[in-house]
């Protein structure tokens, strides 16, 4: 029926509207806003609003339910007694060039005593006197009577040594390049840092919350490449990279390895890349260079070109701690703001007499000591050469080796039976141990160290008693 | 600061000490029921000490208020600090005034500045001017009365000259509470023998060749004096703490740390990669509400439930002088399941009837305590650090302890000293000590608080701050004292707040009470110079009254 809508109805429909409009035009003005502002309204709420999720509020019943119901974990997980940590060899005596296990003397090729000072007659009476001077412990902090005169001499005495500027001393070998680290790499600098350095490095490393660059061992190339892609970095944003330190941590003779960092080259990019090194001579101090100052002797470079220089007293030196030389700026920094230097007890007093005593007879001796060492470590690489079935990792001057069996064969297991069997031939010879955290866990060895005071029979006997343990586990 | 909130359900009684402005012949320790002073609510005075009957006065600790005119003054004068400083880098800049001190000798090759200037800022213009009251070296044994290496400068603390002559001096600051450095004597004549037998360092780690005989003795020992099932001790405290907290706490873990920890601590606390949070110091009712947060709503962002709880307190701290309040840790413990570690770097061998720590001194049982740790650079005048508590828990740190698989062990004559000095420790020689600690520390305590010097802490413990607040009289305190002949350690910002500088006594068993007497001499008179005498609690007397 179409358009039913006669004139009629639309002039009706006319009026209505012209009636609607002219209502609108005498109603009030706040009843025509009011209006509109409900037509906003309604569009807003259907165009915009998004759905509120509703809040959890726990009642306090639920509160104690929850606390009733979590259970934690045990403080610890069960653990494996047969854990080679929980059963180790029980040494009675010196640690010399042979140890004592269950009555029985050894020949020791796993302790860190390269120079043999321990047990030291000059050595131990010096600790002696010392005793009877200052008692055993400081009893306090360097900052508060904890500083005894004999660790000023020592700092001194590290200095003239290594030809540097200032020296200082830590009361523990760990904590001191991972209290040095720290002190110096703080949150937005950059660390170029070798993959094999050892755990303390790395736990240094973790603790300043820097940004970390790891490159390859030893691998030069590596290392320009991650310089070179900073660079390209840094030109994108100069005004910031004026701010971040660069810093290179690398060691002298890696523990972990047994080889020499390729230092020149270092030194060259150093002033072209603008970093600073600091370098780690643990093992190196008083076995590498003429005098025994390590590898920068070694490659007859310059110490002031590096930054900083730390190492160990428990090594070499036959004591126990560690310390830092280099230029008073850079090391005088750490007396405030190292934690392991500020925070903790001071060295005992007599092992700093017995390192001191120690530098005197590196010093008088001045050259023999280090020739014998670096001369047997040769003469070693080239016997343990000539074992057929082992892989020898270590430059041959380094007094420390690491020995690993042909890779199908080399598991801790295998290494652990020519440990033992070793121990039945009077040898003591170790697996080296780390912990599974580390950055790049090495492969499993068996860590040699080599004692200056060794003869030739008795390297030949250790390579006779290797090859017999070779045998014996392969058959 | 607040030292403690009223629990409820156990009887308060609250000294109100009244000041001698009010009350001219009040004497402390009169008990005065709560009237409503209208002045004392006006001055609206933090007083909560804490008198819970089963306790018997162990855990009375009181920390009073700063006052305001030491506040204004102590900011007014680090103002006035900075100010010199800009005024003195401005000088050097312009080379009016000489630059002092070391210069990078990288500065003219475009290296990045090692450091940055706003951090060297306080090392020249405030800690060089004071340097001399820090890093004293020593000539001797660090007994009750040692020998203090002479040293002028002639240049402002620049650089220092050795004159070659000592200075003797009463020892108030060395850890040396039980008063076992000596250098005669049974521990020392032992450590002598020990480095003939043994030699003076081991070379090696624990778990490779490093173990000796004597470890072995001396973990049993003090497994068998603690009451614990087995330990495991450590070369160095501080590395003890960082290297062992992240062997027990992991990611998903969350750590609940007094906000007064040391710093070894907290390092490990980092180290560990667990979340962590702080609560306020001793205070019982915060913990437990962060507990119950903490358990109810789990992680912040996903809401997961940790994995394990840790408190981490300590039993003395070392620059509060306040002891942890430990039957009510046990119970917060237990009731949330959280486990907790006790840091007695201070308070093992000078607290507690047989110098077993803070557990002693509450008579309470060992195994509440999950980790026991400790030092033995304090009361055992040695160097080094432990842990003790169930087996499974010491061999599970044996396995994964950084410290253990790649530090030195220990070597023999610190071993021998610690075993020599247990061993004395629990004999009649050891309770003399004990003793003599308790009442030295008791006897001091009561003479500072009533000549009217601000104390901190616990009136058991031996370590005893006493408050200074400006940086001036701080160093004026020190360097009057030593002309006097003793030996004090002052510290500051920034191992304190910035504005409670203090001066902090660590009293010996071998002070004799001569020393001590001498001692307080000496502070009355210095403390009259230089108005030392802050508190409002406590009359203020010279020592002569007393």
């Amino acid at each position: 029926m179409g358009s039913s809508m006669t004139r009629g109805d639309i002039e009706n429909l006319a009026t209505d509207f012209y009636g609607l409009l002219e209502s609108f035009k005498h109603a009030p003005l706040y009843h025509i806003s009011f209006e509109i502002f409900l037509v906003l309204a309604v569009i807003w709420l259907v165009v915009f609003r998004k759905p509120r999720p509703i809040e959890k509020k726990l009642t306090e019943k639920e509160k104690q339910d929850l606390i009733d119901e979590w259970q934690p974990e045990p403080l610890v997980p069960s653990v494996d007694p047969n854990h080679p940590a929980l059963n180790v060899r029980v040494l009675d005596g010196i640690v010399g060039k042979t140890v004592e296990i269950d009555g029985k003397k050894s020949l020791n090729f796993a302790t860190f005593n390269f120079l043999n000072f321990v047990g030291n007659q000059r050595i131990a009476d010096k600790a002696i006197q010392a005793v009877q001077k200052y008692g055993v412990g400081s009893c306090g902090p360097r900052g508060f009577y904890g500083t005894i005169d004999i660790h000023l001499e020592l700092e001194e005495r590290l200095a003239r040594f290594f030809q540097c500027e200032e020296g200082i001393i830590y009361s523990y070998g760990f904590s001191t390049i991972a209290s040095i680290i720290p002190a110096y790499s703080k949150r937005n600098d950059i660390l170029f840092v070798d993959e094999g350095v050892h755990y303390a490095i790395q736990k240094g490393v973790e603790a300043s919350r820097s940004h970390v660059k790891w490159f390859r061992h030893n691998d030069i190339n590596d290392l320009e490449r991650l310089l070179a892609e900073q660079e390209v970095l840094d030109k994108k944003i100069p005004k910031k990279a004026r701010s971040i330190r660069r810093f290179l941590i690398i060691e002298g003779l890696y523990v972990n390895y047994g080889d020499i960092c390729p230092l020149p080259r270092m030194v060259e990019l150093k002033y072209k890349y603008k970093y600073r090194i600091f370098m780690d001579e643990s093992v190196s101090f008083g076995t590498i260079g003429q005098a025994g100052r390590g590898v920068t002797e070694y490659y007859s470079i310059d110490r002031q070109k590096i930054d900083l220089i730390s190492s160990t007293l428990e090594y070499a030196a036959g004591s126990i701690g560690g310390f830092a030389v280099g230029s008073s700026f850079v090391v005088d920094h750490q007396r405030l703001s190292a934690q392991g230097y500020c925070f903790s007890a001071s060295l005992p007093p007599l092992l700093a007499a017995a390192a001191i005593e120690a530098l005197n007879i590196m010093e008088e001796d001045n050259t023999l000591l280090f020739e014998t060492i670096m001369e047997k470590s040769k003469r070693l690489h080239k016997k343990l050469l000539s074992i057929k079935g082992y892989i020898i990792s270590g430059d041959e001057i380094s007094p420390l080796k690491h020995i690993r069996l042909t890779h199908a064969f080399n598991t801790i297991g295998r290494l652990e039976e020519i440990v033992q069997f070793a121990q039945t031939r009077d040898i003591t010879i170790t697996v080296a141990r780390y912990l599974n955290d580390e950055h790049l866990l090495p492969e499993p060895s068996i860590r040699l160290i080599l004692n200056v005071e060794m003869t030739d029979e008795e390297l030949e006997f250790l390579c006779a008693v290797l090859q017999e343990a070779l045998v014996k586990v392969t058959t | 600061m607040v030292a403690s909130s009223l629990q409820a359900g156990h009887v308060t009684t609250v000294h109100r000490h009244l000041t001698s402005k009010f009350h001219s012949n009040e004497e402390m320790g009169q008990t005065v029921f709560p009237l409503i002073d209208e002045n004392l609510k006006k001055k609206n005075y933090k007083i909560g000490i804490e008198n819970n009957n089963d306790d018997e006065n162990l855990q009375h600790e009181e920390f009073e208020e700063t006052p305001l005119y030491a506040a204004i003054l102590t900011y007014l004068s680090y103002a006035i600090l900075c100010l010199f400083g800009w005024l003195r880098d401005f000088l050097r800049q312009s080379h009016i005034e000489t630059k002092r001190g070391a210069v990078d000798p990288n500065a003219s090759l475009a290296f990045v500045p090692l450091y940055q200037s706003y951090e060297s800022f306080y090392t020249r213009n405030m800690y060089t001017r004071v340097r001399d009251i820090f890093n004293r070296p020593i000539a001797s044994v660090p007994g009750a009365q040692f020998e203090l290496t002479e040293r002028v400068s002639d240049d402002y603390n620049w650089t220092y000259r050795y004159t070659g002559k000592t200075i003797s001096a009463i020892n108030l600051g060395s850890y040396n509470y039980l008063g076992f450095a000596e250098k005669t004597g049974p521990c020392a004549t032992n450590a002598i023998n020990s480095i003939k037998t043994f030699g003076v360092a081991n070379c090696n780690t624990r778990t490779e060749i490093g173990t000796q005989r004597y470890h072995v003795e001396l973990e049993q020992l003090l497994a068998d004096f603690l009451h614990v099932e087995s330990s495991i001790a450590f070369g160095m405290g501080f590395a003890t703490n960082s290297l062992n907290l992240p062997v027990l706490a992991s990611k998903g873990d969350l750590i609940l740390s007094d906000e007064m920890n040391h710093v070894s601590l907290i390092l490990g606390i980092r180290l560990s990669g667990a979340s962590y949070q702080t609560f306020a110091h001793n205070d019982m009712k915060d913990l437990e509400k962060k507990l119950r947060a903490a358990i109810v709503h789990g992680h912040p962002r996903t809401n997961r439930p940790w994995k394990k709880i840790i408190i981490v307190v300590e039993g003395i701290y070392s620059m509060e002088g306040s002891i942890c309040r430990l039957p009510e840790l046990i119970e917060l413990k237990k009731k949330y399941k959280a486990y907790l570690y006790m840091d007695e770097a201070h308070s093992i061998g000078a607290m507690g009837k047989h110098g077993r720590g803070i557990v002693d001194y509450f008579g309470a049982d060992t195994n509440d305590v999950d980790i026991l740790m400790g030092t033995f650079t304090k009361s055992f005048a040695s160097a080094g650090g432990y842990i003790a508590g169930k087996k499974s828990l010491i061999d599970y740190i044996r396995m994964n302890s950084h410290a253990n698989t790649y530090a030195s062990s220990m070597p023999a004559p610190v071993v021998q000293q610690i075993i020599s000095s247990l061993r004395l420790l629990q004999g009649p020689e050891g309770k003399k000590r004990i003793y003599q600690l308790a009442d030295n520390t008791r006897y001091f305590r009561q003479k500072l608080v009533d000549m009217g010097f601000i104390v901190y802490g616990n009136k058991n413990s031996p370590v005893v701050p006493m408050l200074i607040y400006m940086p001036a009289r701080v160093t004026r305190f020190n360097r009057e004292m030593l002309r006097r002949g003793i030996a004090v350690v002052t510290v500051g910002f920034p191992a304190t707040k910035l504005l409670d500088a203090r001066v902090r006594f660590c009293i010996s068993a071998a002070h004799t009470r001569q020393m001590l007497d001498n001692a307080l001499i000496s502070i009355d008179e210095v403390g009259t110079e230089i108005s030392l005498r802050y508190s409002t609690r406590h009359k203020s007397r010279r020592l002569r009254e007393l």
